[in-house]
């Protein structure tokens, strides 16, 4: 029998690992970082984002089975607000971020402030939505991902179809990858919770969940809040990356990108998505030069034949449903966890 | 008052072309319960067989009746051949699998079709041949009616016509409903669903290429991406029909055609898309079996 | 629970294969990462490296492929007459897809791993932002043939446009169906999802005020959109003299078409993202008698306009517009700039740059102003019997 003492040490030995990434982390930002190359910078920092959207998305559609096609409309409405936030603070008092803890601290606010504001529209979204079976829901959200996108396009005060230029670029590897690391924890606890095997349940068979007590209604929408809510983290470092946010960026085609990073790492797998999200954001660019010699654009058109022979052969993707520490030997496993349970 | 009935005129129009592409999706949802992704894709390639074909016939010089019927004939039996090579190799292998596995290789031919085309034929506008413009235009007083618009409903209402008579009165048809209502039963009194299945697809896919045409006709610009707008909408016209009901997709398209329309024309056109999208929520809360659809409960 | 069992068999030899591969692209990444020497590298060799970057794929991809085929001929020309101090320019193009995030990567591309000493691109402004901000942190002259949103050149000292901006051009078309054919009631018809579109439509309303004309109804359209019967069926109940729809010519066809079957008989008004061939392909009959404002004409019967169009049809067998026209204009203002800079440092480069004059170029006589945009005159087209024709010029 556990005592309450053993379950706390417990608690720590696991915690150990987050709080060694996030001191890998800012030891990178501030050692690192600046001797990178700015091109490989971009793609770390896009690696960064595309992880936050596939872990995020992998809770809805993985892990809790419910197919949502309109991620991208919640990195929008988390992007433009957080920017919306800081562009207009430093055009009023742009003295607030001369000192860059200050500067760091409205860019924490302004993120969160995104990612609350997602998190609403995904409550708003979600709740009709869930009631809808597969296809139906995975249209649904799709029709909802849209409509965030024309809503933003005909809103002029956010720039509209001219976009909206001049985000402070606040982005940095630092901040981009602690987000990376929250978001990883966060969906990593709560699917080894007894709220995650409520959203397994509510995946694996509706209706018995629902006999068995689980409101699988409540489980759903809450997996879509907490999703929604990290897209628009994401679509905040995104923002004040790229320092330039337009609608169109926001459309089917990222959603659809994010959605094959889900099914290639593995839809119930969160390392599964993290490597996806790396694979496929170095690849984007690996195939670059191939489009220089053949003046041609080959990349969707690998992607969706790769979605489509993936769905046909290996419809797990590359971890299924499993995690990398499953490839670890036993022995070792044990040695860093304590009894039954795992990292 | 004029300009009202202008607009419903449009509307009607515009319904006519998504009842087309509608047909083709409520037939294969009936069947097999998936929702083709890339029916508006095969659309597409109606509209782009069809422009070959013209250009190869040389038929922009001049216009004629034949000339139309001709490129249909190539068009729909192009995509017949397109639908029927879909099914075979990404759906069909999937049957026994989970519902997302298919949906998600339905996103995945459909994507994969937009975005070869916009390798092959280039992801610039492109022309399309004017090889039947009927003389004269039918106008009364300001009232201004093409009669090419008046063809395309014509047509849609033959080809649902065609439709329900194949459906309900021939022996295919009745294979088709068989296996719509349960595949292993169908099979088990002799049916052969795959080839119905087969037949299914490649009618549905005819008729997206016949739309195809007659829009490249109407709207003579056409690109890799036409087919991804009208595609989802033609799917809301036929959830708001009743999925599964011929005569419901092509009312459910009409209706489509006509709010838009007057959305467009009298409050915000910039939500046109968006509005096919709010029809589709509305209608999956509040009736989801569609204007004609029967209620089906789910089998524990 | 079926995730549990599944973990205990494993197949663990292709799983090994599979993980292998992925942190294999990790140690891959990771290694190629250090910073390149690239400026050292750039001093060393004989060739200038010019950066473009352009849409050659995706909906607008005539306006990147004829930029592209402008600024190729340019660099032709340039080479074949000596190159620039002696040294060769080389043009290394990118492909963003139409997407502003590509423009930005392709963008940081070019200056990090390219190591180019100027950039050109790109035609739609909405890119053009989001190349900027990169091409000002790295001291790197950015040279934009056609955005016209005034904010591009706002982004920073080092970025310049050799095109028109959006407040010249909407006031170009008032003023013409104003003062040249008389307008006194004109509709709008924008499309919204085109920031181009957007802020001509309110430029040219603002100016057409101004001047007395009254705007009867403003329409709007989503880039895309093959039916506009609705809204012209609105517009036609207004009865304008004129419908200025600033939109591109992809849309502007088929509005013309709509417009004629209505029975709309008052012509159509717009600005330069109606220029290219298909606009009377996909137009027809119906956009004849409607007037466009642009860069410049192929009528123009200077020697150098029409020593650029020969050359321009024997390389890509077809009539240069307006896109490529600003290309090679772009192109030639650049090497002459170089020509002109004390040395090929971001700095003298850009100084040179905006110490442009009168230079005559294929689209007219360009002087990079304070706020480094060109000043310099629009004409306005006709399209007549299928053709494009000369009307008249406006002058700033």
């Amino acid at each position: 029998m556990t005592t309450h003492k053993d379950q706390q040490q417990h608690g720590l030995r696991t915690m150990w690992i987050w709080i060694a990434a996030l001191a890998a982390v800012w030891f990178f930002q501030f050692f690192i970082s600046d001797n990178i190359d700015p091109y490989f910078f971009g793609i770390i920092m896009y690696a960064g984002v595309n992880i936050i959207l596939a872990v995020s998305l992998n809770l809805v559609n993985g892990f809790t089975g419910q197919f949502s096609m309109g991620h991208a409309g919640f990195m929008s409405v988390g992007g433009y607000f957080a920017a919306y936030l800081t562009t207009s603070l430093q055009a009023s008092s742009p003295a607030l971020f001369a000192s860059a803890p200050a500067a760091g601290a409205i860019f924490i606010a302004s993120l969160v402030a995104g990612g609350v504001l997602s998190a609403l529209v995904g409550y708003l979204v979600g709740l009709p939505s869930l009631r809808l079976k597969g296809d139906y829901l995975a249209i649904v959200t799709l029709g909802f991902g849209e409509i965030i996108r024309v809503i933003i396009l005909n809103v002029d005060a956010i720039g509209g179809a001219r976009g909206m230029p001049n985000i402070p670029q606040l982005s940095s590897f630092g901040w981009v990858y602690t987000f990376v690391v929250l978001t990883v924890f966060t969906v990593w606890r709560l699917i080894h919770s007894a709220h995650g095997r409520a959203l397994l349940s509510v995946r694996e068979d509706e209706i018995a969940a629902e006999a068995m007590g689980v409101n699988t209604t409540k489980a759903k929408v809450r997996a879509f809040v907490i999703g929604a809510f990290f897209a628009g983290v994401a679509g905040g470092l995104f923002a004040h990356y790229l320092r330039y946010l337009n609608p169109q960026t926001f459309d089917f085609n990222r959603s659809f990108e994010i959605i094959i990073m889900v099914v290639l790492g593995g839809m119930g797998s969160v390392t599964g998505s993290v490597f996806a999200a790396i694979f496929l954001t170095g690849i984007r660019e690996a195939l670059r030069p191939l489009q220089e010699i053949t003046k041609v654009d080959f990349r969707m058109v690998i992607y969706s034949l790769m979605l489509i022979i993936l769905m046909l052969t290996r419809p797990n993707g590359l971890l299924g449903t499993r995690e990398l520490m499953d490839f670890i030997p036993e022995k070792l496993r044990r040695r860093f966890s304590k009894k039954g349970v795992t990292l | 008052m004029v300009e009202f009935l202008q607009h419903l005129i449009n509307g009607l129009s515009l319904g006519s072309i998504y009842a087309l592409i509608a047909l083709g999706y409520t037939m294969v949802f009936g069947i097999l319960q998936l929702i083709n992704f890339a029916h508006g894709d095969v659309y597409m390639l109606g509209a782009f067989i069809g422009m070959y074909t013209a250009r190869a016939f040389h038929y922009g010089q001049s216009s004629s009746l034949s000339s139309l019927l001709v490129t249909m004939a190539f068009s729909m039996i192009g995509c017949a051949l397109i639908g029927f090579m879909i099914e075979r190799f990404a759906y069909r292998p999937l049957r026994r699998s989970p519902r997302i596995n298919v949906l998600i290789t339905a996103v995945g031919v459909s994507l994969f079709l937009e975005f070869s085309g916009q390798l092959l034929f280039g992801s610039d506008p492109k022309f399309f041949p004017q090889i039947y413009t009927p003389a004269g235009d039918w106008s009364i007083g300001q009232l201004r009616i093409n009669p090419l618009q008046v063809i395309v409903f014509g047509i849609s209402i033959t080809l649902m016509t065609i439709l329900q008579y194949i459906i309900f009165r021939t022996r295919l048809g009745r294979a088709m409903r068989a296996v719509s209502f349960s595949h292993d039963l169908a099979s088990l009194m002799g049916i052969p669903t795959d080839q119905v299945i087969a037949y299914t697809f490649m009618l549905g896919s005819a008729l997206a290429g016949a739309a195809g045409v007659m829009v490249g006709l109407t709207y003579p610009k056409i690109e890799p991406l036409m087919g991804v707008m009208p595609g989802l909408k033609a799917f809301v016209a036929a959830v708001l029909g009743g999925i599964g009901n011929v005569t419901g997709a092509v009312v459910g398209a009409i209706v489509l055609g006509l709010a838009e329309e007057l959305l467009v024309g009298y409050w915000a056109p910039t939500y046109r898309d968006a509005l096919a999208f709010a029809i589709l929520i509305l209608i999956l809360l509040f009736k989801p079996t569609g204007l004609f659809g029967v209620r089906r409960t789910e089998k524990v | 629970m079926k995730f549990n069992i599944q973990s205990q068999v494993q197949k663990f030899s292709t799983n090994r294969v599979l993980v292998t591969i992925a942190l294999a692209t990790l140690v891959a990444v990771g290694g190629a990462c250090k910073k390149s020497q690239t400026s050292a590298m750039n001093a060393a060799s004989d060739v200038i490296r010019v950066g473009e970057v352009g849409s050659m794929t995706g909906q607008e991809a005539t306006f990147g492929i004829s930029t592209h085929q402008g600024i190729e001929l340019a660099f032709k020309q340039i080479n074949a007459a000596g190159g620039v101090k002696g040294k060769k320019l080389e043009l290394i193009s990118l492909d963003d897809q139409g997407k502003p995030e590509e423009a930005a990567t392709a963008t940081t591309k070019l200056i990090t791993q390219n190591g180019i000493t100027a950039l050109l691109g790109e035609v739609a402004s909405s890119r053009s932002l989001a190349m900027a901000p990169i091409a000002q942190n790295s001291k790197v002259p950015m040279i934009t043939p056609s955005s016209t949103n005034p904010k591009v050149t706002e982004q920073g000292d080092y970025i310049f446009r050799v095109c028109f901006i959006d407040p010249f051009q909407g006031t170009v078309m008032a003023k013409f169906a104003r003062e040249n054919l008389k307008f006194s009631k004109i509709a709008i018809l924008r499309d919204v999802k085109n920031d181009y579109s957007v802020g001509l439509a309110n430029y040219f309303s603002e100016t057409f005020k101004k001047m007395g004309g009254e705007i009867v109804v403003d329409q709007s359209y989503s880039a895309g959109d093959i039916d506009f019967k609705s809204q012209l069926t609105s517009i036609r109940a207004k009865k304008p003299e004129g419908i200025f729809v600033p939109g591109y010519y992809t849309e502007v066809g088929l509005i013309a078409r709509q417009a004629h079957d209505l029975g709309v008989t008052a012509p159509l008004l717009g600005g330069d993202g109606w220029d290219s061939p298909k606009l009377t392909e996909i137009g027809g009959t119906a956009i004849n008698g409607s007037y466009f404002s642009n860069h410049y004409t192929p009528e123009d019967k200077s020697p150098q306009v029409q020593s650029f169009i020969a050359k321009y049809k024997e390389a890509y067998g077809s009539i240069a517009d307006g896109e490529a026209a600003m290309g090679y204009d772009a192109a030639l203002i650049l090497a002459d700039a170089m020509n002109r800079a004390k040395s090929l440092e971001g700095a003298d480069l850009r100084d040179a740059i905006a110490a442009t004059k009168n230079y005559q170029a294929v689209t007219g006589k360009i002087t990079i102003d304070q706020n480094r945009n060109a000043v310099k005159s629009a004409v306005v087209i006709k399209v007549d019997g299928g053709q494009l024709k000369y009307q008249t010029t406006i002058n700033p």
